[in-house]
């Protein structure tokens, strides 16, 4: 229940965390809204010797237009980034994927950041903000750079940040008008999905003129349907033709295997739930 | 050792806390607000909601040491806020039987009052999902959503 003792750093500026994270190295642990980090260091899965907490640094909070795109600080709770109206007008998926993440006061915590940088594969920001074509802003000792969404999930709980780097920001390009839907399956309340899937579509009349899906929990990393996208693509919003095109949202995909549901049946729910989903992206 | 100085319950407290205290055992332990209970080790039951500036969270997930500067309302802060001797929501959960032992009690209302300050007039389905991190292995939930309607309609929505 108690974590292990540690060392407690709060400094106030990225450049801060980055020096110590370079003094510290592989003892330190950055702090974000703690709702995944301290069920971990109170079960004593870690027990780093420092804590970094991100919580004093404003800068890393709040949303931005920045032209072609929406600019998340890496510290906005979920309760805020549900909440921000630049968001529901852009990036519509990311509404509606933390509408159903956890619990209230979950959200009212735990951080947009956070969340990706965790890295969960059950988590329900990966798959949308990979469908959505996000690019990860990581700052360290050499500078910034800026990590594609294709390239940031690397496996189970890890990312393309590296030692001695924090994620400050992340930037989702404008999808201004596309309807949106996070289909996720939960068995009890308030949990991790079995299967969720991710989709946004813009439409034109009754036709998918784009559409981008993405998958959680369907392998160790969130993943994109591309095949069931292409295939999507100038088809009528149809029960049949996005029937058709779900068939293949488990193509390729290597989902595991647990007490929630074997891998053929998780196969089998990411081809439902892709089919409700884009339907309801699409307006269908 | 950190210092940190905050408020809780309208006083103003400061204490040499290990980093390592969570919230909810400073409440408890340093302060002896034993009124916040602590239900689960996963920080799944709900049973430590408390107010931090205003907004619910579970005090078993938070670090004394972030609640540096914050403020804190507590179920035995509560009533205090209000005119009568209960605050509305104590007193329908009264009214309504939304108990039975009584153990998720202070989570379930301090999580129903941050839910009807967000929304004064939700539905039931609302309700049920606003109380989604809150468990009770008693009520079966039934007069617990009958408080929090109960409490919305008293209040008129005014609070
Ligand atoms: C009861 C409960 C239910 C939940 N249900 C869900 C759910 O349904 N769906 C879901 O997706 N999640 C769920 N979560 C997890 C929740 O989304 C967390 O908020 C999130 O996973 C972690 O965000 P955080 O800000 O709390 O990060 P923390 O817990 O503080 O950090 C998580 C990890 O990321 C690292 N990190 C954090 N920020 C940065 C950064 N800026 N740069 C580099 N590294 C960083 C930390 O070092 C740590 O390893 C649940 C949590 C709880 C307690
Ligand atoms: S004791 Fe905090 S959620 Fe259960
Ligand atoms: S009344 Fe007993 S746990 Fe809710």
């Amino acid at each position: 229940m108690i974590p292990a003792e540690f060392d407690y750093l709060a400094p106030t500026s990225v450049e801060e965390v980055i020096a110590a994270l370079a003094e510290h190295g592989d003892d330190a642990k950055i702090l974000a809204g703690g709702q995944s980090l301290l069920p971990v260091l109170r079960m004593r899965l870690n027990a780093p010797e420092v804590v970094i907490d991100l919580g004093r640094i404003e800068a890393l909070r709040g949303v931005r237009d920045d032209g072609d795109a929406i600019v998340i600080g890496a510290m906005t709770p979920h309760s805020v980034v549900g909440g921000d109206p630049l968001v529901a007008e852009h990036a519509l998926l990311i509404t509606k994927a933390v509408e159903h993440l956890a619990d209230a006061q979950v959200r009212h915590r735990g951080t947009f950041g956070g969340a990706l940088a965790h890295a969960d594969p059950a988590g329900d920001l990966g798959a949308p903000a990979l469908a959505l074509g996000a690019q990860f802003v990581i700052a360290g000792a050499g500078g910034t750079r800026t990590v594609e969404a294709d390239d940031f999930f690397v496996d189970l709980f890890e990312t393309a940040i590296e030692d001695g780097e924090v994620l400050t920001e992340v930037r989702i390009p404008k999808h201004t008008g596309w309807g949106a839907r996070y289909e996720k399956f939960v068995r009890v309340a308030h949990q991790w999905p079995i299967v969720a899937i991710a989709a946004t579509v813009r439409a034109e009349g009754g036709t998918i003129a784009e559409a981008r899906v993405g998958m959680t929990n369907m392998g160790s990393t969130p993943l994109r349907a591309r095949a069931v996208e292409a295939a999507l693509t100038g088809q009528p919003a149809t029960e049949d033709a996005v029937r058709a095109a779900a068939a293949q949202a488990a193509d390729g995909a290597n989902p595991p295997s647990d007490l929630n549901g074997d891998a053929d049946y998780r196969r089998h729910l990411a081809t439902v739930l892709t089919r409700r989903a884009v339907l309801s992206a699409a307006g269908a | 050792m950190a210092r940190i100085n905050l408020t809780v319950d309208g006083a103003s407290v400061s204490d040499d806390v290990e980093p390592r205290m969570l919230l909810v055992q400073y409440l408890r332990e340093k302060l002896g607000k034993t009124g916040t209970v602590i239900g689960c080790d996963t920080s799944n039951c709900g049973a430590c909601t408390v107010h931090l500036d205003g907004t619910s969270v579970k005090s078993c997930n938070v670090l004394a040491v972030q609640a540096e500067g914050c403020e804190v309302t507590t179920i035995e802060g509560l009533a205090d806020t209000v005119d009568t001797d209960l605050h509305q929501v104590q007193e329908s959960f009264r009214e309504c039987h939304g108990l039975q032992c009584g153990f998720c009690t202070p989570g379930m209302i301090m999580q129903s009052v941050d839910l009807l300050k967000e929304n004064p007039h939700p539905s039931e389905e609302e309700i049920r999902l606003g109380l989604e991190g809150n468990l009770c292995r008693c009520t079966g939930y039934h007069n617990i959503v009958k408080a929090v309607q109960h409490a919305a309609t008293a209040a008129g929505g005014a609070r």
